[in-house]
């Protein structure tokens, strides 16, 4: 089946390159290689059929998998173009320039509300394919206007983490949006309303040692990678390859560090029957 | 005898001239000039420190620790172990003290001050238990009204299996919540390195204090130039870009203010150092001991939601 698909892809790359076609027709697991046809493949949420591997996506898909129709996007701000004047091999504003014509999209936090299930959310989703997700300004401002979203709505704050971790570019400015978002979970907290965490393949750094990790529920895609230091960093400061499965949402099931490994089939769900049992609805 | 660092090698020639200056009493009138020349040139040196240097002072060995600090400036120490949970991390100290007439909880990072310390330390690098310890002491101030004062010196948060087993990065956001939900005053300041998420652990505070040659960063020049240049040799550049010092810090109101360091750095007069420090400290615990105690927690709410532009 595989190498018909990849025979086949063959023979299609090369007519359509000709035709100017796009040549997203079809779809390559990361993960078994398996070539899956993309429309398929993302109605079936961006899981491959074969092995279960769940592809990276973007924010505006999450939000369509995860919100009932007629879901709103919540504007967010980009409150900070380049606050070090920031230069390393590239200039910063170039590299958020790329990123924005890239994706679309503002910066790495994107919000919505509207329902889950039946139920009111608002939404957060950390965006990797910009700037792999990294937490500056923008994304702690966006981190703080979900929250008080939810707030203002009464209902619980659901935010999927994706990212390499801060956002080197705004040096200790990055860093202070740990405790920022901190204090905003605490905001949430005062007003007795649930703030759940997805985590999703990959969280680490500086957003796994805050919003990640503070939620009142955590949920984790099937092996999605999670940690706070990165496997190379851990490597050469202790000289000793790592073991199977390392930082893997599974392995921190096991160590205690998140509720609930769920499918992305399951998601909404899941999601909507937790809020349903945590607000009583 | 300090450690020379090389930017403080023309201080090291002098030094041996005025040593052998020293010895020839016939020699009074060129030692005195060679002692003169020898003052200016390490106050010149000090005051256009670069970003780069000011790291490699804030590491140098005989800067002033936790312990030596505690010795000179707080009475009554009584050191408190474990995080009740797992195990006790000696690369994070802490427990009650007297400090100037009151009682405080003391916390921070302890490198350790010869091989053997610091690798009973870890050099500073916190496991999680070490900040489930701080958190459990600062929810124990926050119960008995006593002010906190951290003193943060790490390279960071410590990267290895075992900690990333019981939940480094858990234990690392607990921390921060703990600094933000006390109601009491709280006082932290960088006393040599800052290291990213493991420092700001303990360092969400009222006020955030800096010694003027020590350094705060979200990551090591060096970690920043492997991933950004792709090559670790450019961490004087990436300590430049990422703005660490504690003046450019000052500048973008990160931190509250700059405990001067003795004209050299605080490792050529810790003592001198330390009781700069101890001023310091007492001003901004003074300041705070005039706010309520819903007061001091909205005044640091309030000052990291504005890191996101958010009121
Ligand atoms: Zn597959």
């Amino acid at each position: 089946m595989t190498s018909w698909l990849t025979r086949s892809r063959q023979r299609l790359t090369g007519f359509i390159a000709r035709r100017e076609t796009p040549d997203n027709l079809w779809t390559k697991c990361k993960s078994c290689g398996a070539m899956l046809y993309t429309k398929e493949f993302e109605a079936n949420l961006s899981v491959c059929p074969e092995c279960g591997h769940h592809e990276r996506i973007r924010a505006a898909e999450r939000f369509g998998q995860v919100l009932d129709e007629g879901w709103t996007p919540i504007a967010v701000a980009s409150p900070s173009d380049d606050p070090l004047n920031f230069k390393d091999q590239k200039r910063y504003p170039d590299r958020l320039k790329a990123a924005r014509a890239a994706t679309g999209e503002p910066d790495a936090m994107l919000l919505a509300k509207g329902h889950i299930r039946g139920h009111q959310a608002v939404v957060g989703v950390q965006d990797f394919a910009f700037m792999g997700g990294s937490m500056g300004i923008a994304v702690g401002n966006a981190f703080v206007t979900g929250a008080r979203a939810a707030i203002a709505a009464h209902c619980p704050f659901v935010l999927f983490t994706a990212a390499g971790g801060a956002r080197m570019q705004e040096g200790i400015l990055s860093l202070m949006q740990m405790p920022a978002t901190t204090v905003a979970i605490q905001e949430l907290k005062d007003a007795r309303l649930p703030y759940i965490v997805v985590l999703t393949d990959p969280t680490t750094g500086g957003v796994t040692a805050s919003y990640a990790m503070l939620g009142d529920v955590h949920i984790s895609e099937p092996n999605a990678l999670i940690g706070f230091a990165g496997a190379r960093v851990i490597e050469s400061t202790i000289r000793q390859k790592l073991p199977e499965g390392f930082q893997r949402a599974e392995y921190l099931l096991e160590h205690g560090m998140v509720d609930i490994v769920v499918k992305r089939h399951d998601l909404a769900d899941t999601l909507g029957r937790l809020i349903g049992l945590l607000m009583r609805a | 005898m300090v450690q020379t660092l090389d930017f403080e090698k023309p201080v090291a020639a002098l030094d041996a001239e005025i040593a052998e200056l020293t010895a020839d009493p016939a020699r009074a009138a060129e030692l005195e000039r060679a002692q003169a020349k020898r003052g200016r040139l390490l106050a010149d040196i000090y005051k256009a420190l670069s970003p780069w240097q000011k790291t490699l002072v804030a590491r140098h060995p005989d800067r002033p620790r936790f312990l030596g600090i505690v010795e000179q400036l707080f009475e009554d120490w009584q050191p408190l172990a474990g995080d009740r949970a797992f195990a006790d991390d000696v690369a994070i100290l802490g427990g009650p003290a007297r400090f100037r007439g009151r009682s405080v909880m003391l916390i921070g990072h302890e490198k350790g001050h010869d091989t053997q310390s610091r690798v009973q330390r870890n050099f500073g690098m916190a496991k999680p238990e070490g900040y489930r310890k701080a958190a459990r002491l600062m929810e124990m101030a926050n119960r008995f009204g006593l002010p906190i004062v951290t003193l943060v010196d790490t390279p960071g948060a410590y990267p290895g299996i075992d900690a990333e087993e019981r939940g480094q990065a858990e234990a690392i956001a607990r921390a921060t919540e703990s600094c933000l939900t006390a109601e009491v005053p709280m006082v932290s300041v960088i006393i040599g390195e800052g290291g990213s998420g493991g420092a700001v652990a303990l360092a969400a505070a009222n006020r955030v204090l800096m010694f003027e040659h020590s350094v705060y960063a979200v990551i090591s020049p060096e970690g920043c130039a492997s991933i950004l240049w792709r090559d670790a040799a450019k961490a004087a550049d990436a300590a430049v870009a990422m703005r660490i010092s504690a003046q450019d810090l000052a500048e973008l109101g990160v931190i509250d203010s700059i405990v001067a360091e003795p004209v050299g750095g605080a490792h050529r007069a810790p003592a001198d150092a330390i009781a700069r420090l101890g001023d310091s400290i007492d001003a901004a615990l003074d300041g705070l001991e005039k706010l309520s105690p819903a007061e001091l927690k909205a005044d640091r709410r309030a000052k990291f939601l504005a890191f996101a532009r958010a009121a």
